[in-house]
């Protein structure tokens, strides 16, 4: 009977759901008018940028809003019982063990003071009474099902002692060891590498299948969502403005929410000479402030006066296909044309003129840490080689974009050429003249020549002073105008972040994400540099603002004639915005090159491996699948000979005798155009006979 | 974009000096405790202030008919032991504690011997602390090391070594406060700084080269503020307290002065015939302590909750 049961009833649905926060200011309503079903073995995800309520609505269904939120409305049916309204020991009556959770940081639901083994087997030894002997068992065939090493071993090891992908899957084997009915993932993957979380999402993928479990996935990235999910609702503001199947939502999309967003993304393999970024205008409106009709009237380009009066409903636009707008089929029809500016400036940046002109050179450049010794007396020092014998040039007016996993060395580097870490060894040469010391012991001219944009917008500006002031810092730093024009330049700065005066005398709590990051570039381009080194800048910002402030970084570019580094770890991103592109693997350069040659073979097998691991926002795109085993090996004693021989997928099949000259012997830089290497032993010629990672349908 | 660029010619308001004020009292309001501990910290600051005005007797006027008497209508709180007027010499008591420090018999500036021995703390505590947390390294182990030998004496012995060596006055009370307080206040500044240094707009201006001093005075200390003005708040009540233990020892201001600690060491002897003249000078440091202290987490519970 109950069997009869779970085949007509979804596993989870929600009906209207609305959740309201209550502050000093009254109840603000983060999420309404929810409503959605998951079936057995469905994976629907929510998508949407930061603050749109897809976690709040997660947090909701297992009752954990805190102490000031509260469902103010709808139904949640899980496994045809409400679950609203019920106290927390019915709830755990009905729930049991069936709903688990699995969030973003796995150091956060891990224990650092158990071990593993002893942390799982509790789930089973406590909800099922289940004797020990019986539950290591459990636990160790658990772990081998999400594809981790030695589970033995593993058992017996703290969460310290594995890394952030191991600890995820342990999390997601923990999660999945009571069989639950419904699983939810908040953003489970976002704190991971490329490489990493692509091996996690096959993971959910696979387990999905073989478990039958309905899956709740939500995510702020597109290419994620289109990677795991059969289903996708589009949150906006707390609502659901798009619902329907992942093909439908990216490839035909109804929603000018969603529409917006499709274009905002860079794809793999779009680059800035012959595409644009279109960032939707405006920005989310607040909870509290909502518009009265449409909550995205503001910033749709087909708003019309019904929409300003009247909010529309989430209404069946096709079979399984809804959407919240008044005039989604229409709007469907018609052919996007982008602003006309727009277009203008794409034929500007086509043609952009060669310079020859070198304006870095950096020859075997390395930054070593000295690593504590641990023994108490003497015993050798060692060194964590952050940036081991890199060599590279750029030329004034390009950009350079820096790409490979974390703790590849990335951010080191920079950080050496901007001087605020001195060089071992290596001769770094700037405009022709030497910069291999520490900023301290630099010339205020060469200092002001290279500026740098940071990575994260909470961090970037001095909380205790004013945008005007800390714009009008490097001005007066580096006397790029007379004092009392400082004003008017950090006025006419701001304006061209598109700011405008009224941001003056605002204070950095005062602005959001992306208004902080454009604060931030308009301080490290005040001083006119030569050289603008951006770590990350739009890593942690929201997509649609991502564009915007990648476009505003290319405006810049244009007007000043500035050369660019762009550290990313997103190599769409990177494909898009940068000329060259070098991608690093534990402190050297495995391939370097103009940036459409490192997205098509001949590649370096680490360039391949990380190329198929990129989430893409696109269901019709078909991607290698090639997955590296194991994890980055440790910087203190990196690996002998070419130092991805440890992980590399290729060697054995491409190389005689199983690629032993790999273990043994240092790559040699191969050439395979003037400014294209790869740091490799695989003959050019394999390589080149490589097909290509991503291929695309025919709708370019 | 067109919107932003419609709203640039309009002339911008600052956010005037009286909003500012406002906006940062409304997180005291907020908060009851810190309301509570307001009022009974402002009772004693505007009893020390008007002390000639609320009070009918001089503070060291004896007067031999009227001994060891308690409360009544001539004399509010009763008198001592030398018939002089508790009231009297508990709010001019106040005065030394909260606003004159008296440098010679007729010269004094205004603020206290507890305020100005916390703030000369605050200053030279916060300068060791933002120097051992920017520049680390020796820098650190020396300044750290130096100040782990301060803190290996008990404070109260550290009071007694001071005065001893430098005798009573005010100004000595001042700087024994001081010295005692400066260890403490250098470790919270310094770890504090040790988080800051790491943000990016520390980064940022290591990126455009700014001096050591800037770096330290201008980029991490504004961001400090907070604990540091509240840890000092909690500071002052200490240094009332250490106030009362010196003057009870004899060490504080030189008799017939009031001071609330020599108050009690003087009317200690005669606590069975009247404990009047024991009880309200302790009243006044323990309220005025506590309400400092109320005050102090009253605020620190404030701004955590909206960081």
């Amino acid at each position: 009977m109950a069997i009869d049961h779970r085949v007509k009833t979804p596993v989870l649905q929600v009906e209207d759901l609305a959740i309201s926060y209550e502050t000093r200011k009254g109840d603000v309503p983060a999420v309404r008018d929810v409503s959605l079903e998951i079936q057995r073995g469905e994976a629907h995800s929510l998508v949407g940028e930061s603050g749109c309520g897809k976690s709040t609505v997660a947090f909701g269904l297992v009752n954990f809003l805190g102490r000031n939120g509260k469902i103010v409305n709808g139904k949640i049916l899980f496994q045809g019982q409400d679950l609203v309204g019920r106290s927390q020991e019915e709830l755990r009556q009905i729930r049991g063990d069936q709903i688990s959770m699995v969030y973003q940081d796995p150091m956060q639901a891990l224990n650092p003071s158990m071990r593993l083994g002893d942390q799982m087997s509790e789930v089973l030894t406590i909800h099922r009474n289940m004797p020990r002997a019986k539950a290591e068992e459990k636990c160790i065939a658990m772990l081998e099902r999400v594809y981790m090493p030695d589970p033995e071993n593993v058992m017996r090891r703290y969460p310290h002692q594995i890394s952030g992908g191991q600890q995820q899957r342990v999390v997601i084997g923990m999660a999945l060891l009571n069989g639950p009915a419904l699983l939810i993932m908040d953003e489970p993957t976002t704190a991971l590498d490329v490489t990493v979380e692509a091996a996690v999402l096959d993971l959910i993928a696979d387990l999905q299948r073989d478990f039958d479990t309905a899956i709740m996935y939500i995510s702020h990235n597109l290419g994620v969502v289109a990677r795991v999910s059969s289903k996708v609702g589009v949150m906006y503001a707390g609502e659901i403005v798009e619902q329907a199947s992942v093909e439908d939502v990216y490839l035909s999309p109804y929603h000018p929410y969603t529409q917006g967003l499709m274009r905002c993304v860079p794809r793999l393999g779009m680059d800035k000479k012959s595409s644009f970024l279109y960032p939707i205008r405006g920005r989310v409106p607040s909870p509290a402030n909502l518009p009265p009709g449409c909550i995205f009237e503001p910033r749709c380009d087909y708003a019309r006066d019904q929409c300003r009066l009247k909010k529309p409903e989430l209404r069946q636009i096709t079979v399984r296909h809804w959407a919240r707008c008044h005039f989604a089929e229409e709007i469907a029809e018609q052919v996007w044309t982008p602003p006309e500016g727009l277009v203008a400036e794409l034929a500007t940046r086509a043609q952009q003129a060669e310079a020859p002109e070198m304006i870095l050179k950096v020859d075997n450049a390395k930054t070593y840490y000295k690593a504590p010794s641990k023994k108490l007396i003497g015993g050798e020092k060692q060194y964590v080689k952050a940036v081991d014998d890199v060599s590279f040039t750029v030329k004034k007016g390009e950009t350079l974009g820096i790409v490979g996993e974390s703790g590849c060395g990335k951010s080191t580097l920079v950080k050496t050429i901007i001087g605020m870490e001195e060089p071992t060894g290596g001769q770094f040469e700037f405009m022709g003249l030497d910069i291999s010391r520490p900023v301290a012991k630099r010339n205020l001219s060469i200092i002001q020549e290279l500026q740098m944009v940071f990575q994260n917008p909470d961090s970037t500006l001095n909380p205790s002073f004013t945008v005007g002031v800390q714009i009008g810092r490097p001005l007066k730093r580096f006397k790029t105008v007379p004092n009392h024009q400082v004003r008017d330049e950090v006025i006419r700065l701001l304006g061209m972040m598109k700011l405008g005066e009224r941001y003056y005398d605002r204070l950095p709590r005062q602005l959001s994400g992306g208004e902080k990051q454009r604060v931030g570039i308009a301080r490290a381009i005040a001083g006119q540099p030569e050289l603008v080194l951006c770590d990350e800048p739009v890593s942690a910002l929201d997509v649609s603002v991502q564009a915007a402030v990648l476009n505003l970084l290319m405006e810049i570019q244009q007007e000043m004639g500035t050369t660019m580094i762009f550290i990313a770890h997103d190599l769409s991103v990177v494909r898009f915005f940068c000329d060259h592109i070098a991608v690093m693997y534990l402190g050297q350069i495995a391939e370097i090159g103009p940036a459409e040659a490192i997205y098509a073979p001949p590649y370096h097998p680490y360039t391949e491996a990380l190329l198929s691991a990129v989430p893409i926002p696109d269901p019709s795109v078909e991607q290698k699948h090639i997955r590296l085993s194991g994890s980055v090996p440790s910087a203190l004693h990196p690996p002998s000979g070419c130092r991805f021989h440890t992980r590399c997928p290729r060697r054995a099949e491409m190389l005689p005798d199983g690629g032993r000259i790999c273990e043994e012997q240092v790559p040699p830089w191969q050439h395979d155009s003037d400014r294209h290497r790869i740091f490799c032993h695989i003959p050019l010629e394999k390589l080149r006979q490589m097909e290509a990672v991503v291929t695309t349908g025919d709708q370019d | 974009m067109a919107t932003e660029e419609a709203t640039v010619g309009v002339p911008v308001l600052k956010p005037s000096r009286w909003q500012k004020t406002k906006d940062s009292l409304s997180i005291l309001w907020s908060s009851k405790i810190a309301v509570v501990g307001l009022i009974i910290v402002l009772f004693w600051v505007f009893a020390a202030i008007f002390a000639p005005v609320v009070t009918r007797y001089e503070p060291n006027v004896e007067d031999a008919q009227a001994r060891n008497q308690g409360p009544s209508a001539a004399h509010w709180l009763g008198t001592d032991h030398k018939g002089r007027d508790l009231w009297s010499r508990v709010a001019y008591g106040g005065q030394i504690v909260l606003i004159k420090w008296p440098i010679t018999e007729k010269f004094w500036i205004p603020g206290g011997v507890a305020i100005w021995g916390v703030f000369l703390s605050v200053l030279i505590g916060a300068t060791l602390g933002l120097l051992s947390g920017y520049y680390v390294g020796w820098t650190d182990d020396i300044v750290m090391r130096f100040l782990d030998a301060m803190m290996a004496f008990p404070t109260i012995l550290l009071y007694l070594i001071i005065i001893a060596a430098v005798g009573a006055s005010a100004t000595n009370v001042v700087i024994a406060i001081t010295i005692a307080g400066i260890p403490g206040v250098a470790r919270l500044v310094r770890s504090l700084t040790l988080d800051i240094r790491t943000r990016d707009y520390v980064a940022a201006a290591q990126t455009r080269g700014e001096s050591g001093l800037r770096m330290m005075y201008v980029e991490i200390l504004p961001n400090a503020r907070g604990p540091v003005m509240i840890d000092a708040m909690l500071r002052v009540g200490y240094a009332i307290f250490s106030l009362g233990t010196l003057g009870f020892l004899g060490l504080g201001l030189p008799p017939p002065n009031p001071d609330w600690g020599g108050m009690v060491q003087a009317g200690h002897e005669h606590i069975f015939t009247n404990p009047w003249a024991v009880i309200w000078p302790t009243l006044a440091i323990s309220t005025l302590v506590v309400g400092l202290s109320l005050l102090a987490d009253g605020l620190r519970e404030e701004s955590l909750r909206y960081q």
